[in-house]
């Protein structure tokens, strides 16, 4: 056995050698490739690569595009770019950036939080990009800085096209703004499509279209002299600007929305039933995004981001609120669905009881409502109908009717950052709580109490789906694009109708009781209703605040203001025609019907009859 | 036993690493722009990485060869979570993070498939019949594929080809080579259509890279005029001025060799490709004098990849390669690359120093 073994051996030993010896002699052969290539570049082509890096005259420059504009419904601008005079520094360049700094500042103002951005984004940025050192120099400026451009090397006065929102406050948390590419941003994107490009969107509408607003970056090949400067354009390959888009906010809608929340915080949503284009879109308090642009210095931004209002919160979008009793059409719908007779009465002796001598679940109304059919307890809001009939429905078929308004799940507007809020379940408290479901858990779930939450939009949405007989329209804020090549301005068309989650019979029993909200004697939004030209299909709200954390920050007043209630309020207008659905939450609202409802009303107004709400 | 000591160093072979470390540092100091933050970084790396080295070369090759089926099982494995880690988070990842390091499973399959088709290999006599080269070709494909998967097609194709020179050395028929090479032409246009966009991209820009001279021939066309510029003699140490202005992008990793070669010439190309020939062909050398062919297969495929990766990376700054992910060995800054190629030239030294018959 060890005989062929031991041949076996000398075999394979002298094979391998031969393969060995065959690849070694491919390896002499590339090395000779490669080597025949060195010689080709280094030495036959030496001189025309000499040339080329020696003078390096021909440099390659992109040219940015220019961003697309944002217009809102009525094509007024709402995003533009302006032309602006800036001095920029290449920092590599500087050999005494202190000195130079200095000998500028003699020359054109130069504020603190210049300085201070130009710092910090030079720690940012790789040396040898240009860096903005002030932006909107005066003619004048401009001109005394080129004069004296000789003395600054590696200083360029630019004029570039800066983004502006002229509306400033107006909007913001629909706009959102751009801002400079920071070096987390730099980890997203692809880098091929921002060449020369300086700005991106970094939320709202600027973030979410980046992809159409940005345009595409061209090049120049040009010719430098010594000194680095440009001597002529050799070849050029143009940019091509970004897509106008056209918003389906109207803007002077939004301005009425925003000046009807006057100082308070909270959010309204109007949305058109028909379409899902959503008009108003107003979270207070809001601020400027103009400073963003440039980089907002650190003690401003400060301010915005550690106030108690919180003016950074996106409320429309993020804001999550329990919805009170705006939950109750919802519910009224829902049991109609399980064949609960509108008739059928309930007795509100001012509380209502699971098991006999219980713990008393309190209707709003101490001494009771009497007794209540279905149109009446939502007219008056009566707690312990619903108290009952969330009884009667259990929390699974409540989950699984109002999942189908889009309660509980983000409803796809064009927008990142959207919150689902909650639609809670026996399995969502089990996965999220380990915990089992109490049927008490489910009563005041009836009243939109406990743990359901709903952000303003999703609430605006829901209320047009019952304006619009039961067929959900996807919220969407982009109405038309333009190709500023041809200048023609087509139509998105974001229209999207979720599945009709009503049942026809039920629709008008809910709908007559929601207009007796604002019509009749009892109803909780009367004072709403009065004088109004138009019908109005409303419900109030008012939720209980939990959980503010005690922060010794605020004084006791300010803990008192800040445990009221929230007041809620949604409505949909002409109610035989509806046009526009609203949800307006006002945080520490108190009652809804007070608070909520008056601004619900203004807005109303001005896009059903063009009224200016008075001072 | 052994003549080089207990420690197992070849100390021939030591001389060649050695060497091209020293040009690491001095290339990469002015890569780096005298940054000796980074030049540091790199010294520990090479530390680390010869540490791992003289480890391995402690371990008999037949310890290697028992071990061999779990490593590439393992690695196969840790493939696998790491392709679905991706899928589950939406991108690409190459690696699994273990906290203090990343590590990826690719860089161990450069060690493992080779040594799994060798594995594979001997247990037939040699030359290897049919059913054990197609044996050996699954056991390239499957890991082949994974990482094409992650996608990493450089990475893949260089594992894949490790793995193929085992197969070549263990004596697969010139006749099977024929057709398979006849039908890899056949199946190129095929591939062109498999390939991405931003692939088939570089292919273009290697024929025509001024087609798209900001974008994707950037990199070929300023690498040309570094290298070419450097001429028979460089511009010397610090002086090149493509490397210095910043028109090399990638030039301290991936391009590494344009700086080279724009600051030490045509003749500083040539002593360097004869280091490297040094190198392979010290690696090719023990290959032959090992023992047994196990060992004998492993090392002639370390030694063959090694030199894969210099004529790729070479073969791309100057422009005569698609533009791929391969970092020049041992000099490029960086070190995921580092520390398995180290460990590949432990397998070596312990093959040397294992090479005697000892029964």
């Amino acid at each position: 056995m060890s005989g062929l073994q031991i041949k076996d051996v000398f075999r394979e030993a002298r094979l391998f050698t031969s393969r060995a010896v065959a690849i070694g002699l491919l390896m002499f052969v590339l090395a000779g490739l490669l080597l025949a290539r060195l010689y080709y570049l280094q030495v036959i082509e030496y001189e025309r690569y000499s040339t080329l890096s020696k003078n390096n005259r021909i440099s390659l420059v992109p040219t940015p595009p220019v961003r697309g504009l944002i217009f809102d419904r009525n094509s007024v601008p709402l995003a533009q770019n302006v032309p602006s005079n800036t001095l920029e520094v290449v920092p590599d360049h500087v050999d005494d950036m202190d000195m130079l700094l200095d000998e500028l500042g003699q020359l054109i103002q130069l504020s603190k939080s210049d300085l201070t951005l130009f710092r910090r984004n030079m720690k940012r940025h790789a040396g040898f990009k240009s860096i903005v050192l002030r932006s909107q120099l005066s003619d004048e400026e401009a001109g005394r800085f080129a004069v004296n451009s000789y003395r600054f090397k590696g200083v360029q006065l630019n004029a570039r096209l800066e983004r502006n929102y002229p509306l400033a406050e107006s909007g913001v948390h629909v706009l959102g703004y751009v801002g400079r590419i920071s070096q987390r941003d730099l980890e997203k994107i692809d880098e091929n499509q921002y060449r020369g490009i300086n700005f991106l969107g970094k939320l709202g509408i600027e973030a979410y279209y980046e992809d159409e607003l940005r345009g595409k970056s061209g090049f120049e090949q040009v010719e430098t002299n010594a000194h680095g400067r440009i001597v002529r354009t050799v070849s050029s390959t143009p940019s091509e600007p970004g897509k106008n888009l056209y918003l389906t906010i109207d803007s002077r809608l939004q301005a009425v929305t925003e000046k009807a929340m006057a100082n308070r915080r909270g959010a309204v949503v109007a949305i058109e039933p028909s379409s899902g284009e959503v008009l108003a879109f107003a979270s207070t308090p809001t601020y400027d995004p103009n400073p963003f642009v440039l980089g907002i210095d650190s003690e401003s931004y400060a301010l915005l981001r550690d106030s108690i209002d919180t003016p950074l919160l996106n409320r429309a979008l993020r804001g999550r609120y329990a919805p009170g009793s705006t939950i109750k059409p919802f519910m009224g719908m829902n049991g109609l669905e399980f064949k609960r007779s509108p008739a059928k009465k309930t007795f509100c002796p001012g509380f209502f009881t699971l098991t006999k001598g219980g713990h008393r679940y309190r209707c709003w109304k101490h001494s009771g409502h009497g007794s209540m059919d279905m149109h009446d307890s939502i007219v008056q809001s009566c707690d312990v109908y619903f108290y009952d009939l969330a009884r009667n429905l259990g929390i699974e078929r409540m989950h699984d009717y109002l999942d189908g308004f889009g309660f509980g799940r983000k409803t796809g507007i064009d927008m990142n950052g959207e919150s689902a809020a909650l639609l809670p379940s026996r399995d969502w408290k089990r996965g999220a709580r380990d915990e089992p479901w109490y049927p008490g858990e489910t009563v005041i779930a009836g009243i939109g109490q406990g743990y359901m939450l709903v952000t303003p939009l999703q609430l605006a949405s829901a209320t047009s789906a019952l304006a619009n007989e039961g067929i959900r329209m996807k919220p969407h804020f982009l109405l038309a694009e333009q190709n500023p090549m041809d200048g023609e301005i087509r139509p998105v068309n974001l229209q999207a109708a979720q599945p009709r989650i009503i049942n026809s019979d039920a629709i008008p029993i809910i709908q007559n009781a929601m207009i007796d909200v604002t019509s009749s004697a009892r109803g909780t939004a009367r004072r709403i209703g009065a004088n109004s030209p138009y019908k109005i299909a409303a419900k109030t709200g008012t939720a209980q605040v939990i959980g503010i954390k005690q922060n010794e920050k605020y004084n006791e007043e300010e803990v008192a203001l800040r445990h009221r209630d929230h007041a809620l309020f949604i409505a949909y207008a002409p109610a035989d025609n509806p046009r526009i659905a609203v949800a307006v939450i006002v945080e520490n609202g108190g009652h809804g019907g007070s608070t909520a409802g008056p601004i619900a009303r203004k807005v109303m107004d001005f896009y059903l009859l063009g009224k200016e709400p008075e001072a | 036993m052994s003549r080089s000591g207990s420690l197992g160093i070849d100390w021939i072979l030591l001389s060649g690493l050695l060497t091209l470390s020293g040009i690491s540092l001095f290339v990469l100091y002015s890569a780096s722009d005298q940054n000796m933050d980074m030049l540091i970084r790199q010294s520990l790396r090479m530390g680390l990485a010869f540490v791992v080295m003289l480890f391995i070369a402690r371990i008999k090759p037949e310890k290697l060869m028992r071990w061999t089926p779990w490593l590439y099982g393992i690695g196969l494995m840790l493939l696998v979570v790491v392709l679905a880690a991706g899928v589950i988070g939406k991108g690409a990842q190459r690696w699994i993070d273990l906290g203090l390091i990343r590590f990826q499973p690719s860089e161990m399959m450069k060690l493992a498939v080779p040594m799994m088709v060798a594995w594979v290999m001997v247990k037939q006599p040699m030359p290897a019949r049919l059913g054990t080269v197609i044996l050996g070709f699954i056991v390239v494909l499957v890991p082949t594929v994974l990482i094409i998967k992650q996608p990493d097609l450089g990475t893949s194709l260089l594992i894949a080809g490790s793995g193929i020179v085992v197969i070549f050395l263990a004596g697969m028929s010139w006749r099977l080579i024929a057709i398979l090479a006849g039908l890899a032409a056949a199946a190129a246009p095929l591939a062109w259509y498999l390939l991405h966009d931003y692939q088939r991209q570089r292919i273009i820009t290697l024929i025509d890279p001024w087609s798209d001279p900001l974008g994707s021939g950037y990199h070929t066309i300023q690498s040309a005029i570094a290298v070419g510029s450097g001429g028979l003699y460089g511009k010397g140490w610090l002086n090149g001025s493509q490397s210095q202005l910043d028109f090399i992008p990638e030039r301290s990793t991936d391009f590494i060799f344009a700086v080279f070669s724009e600051e030490f010439g045509f003749i500083g190309s040539i002593l360097l490709l004869l280091v490297y020939l040094f190198v392979v062909g010290r690696s090719l050398f023990i290959a032959m004098e090992a023992k047994e062919s196990y060992t004998r297969l492993l090392c002639g495929s370390l030694a063959v990849t090694f030199a894969i990766y210099v004529f790729v990376n070479i073969g791309m700054v100057t422009g005569i390669l698609p533009v791929v992910g391969v970092p020049l060995p041992l000099i490029s800054y960086g070190g995921t690359s580092m520390v398995s190629l180290m460990a590949g030239f432990g397998i070596l030294m312990s093959a040397h120093a294992n090479r005697w018959f000892m029964h």
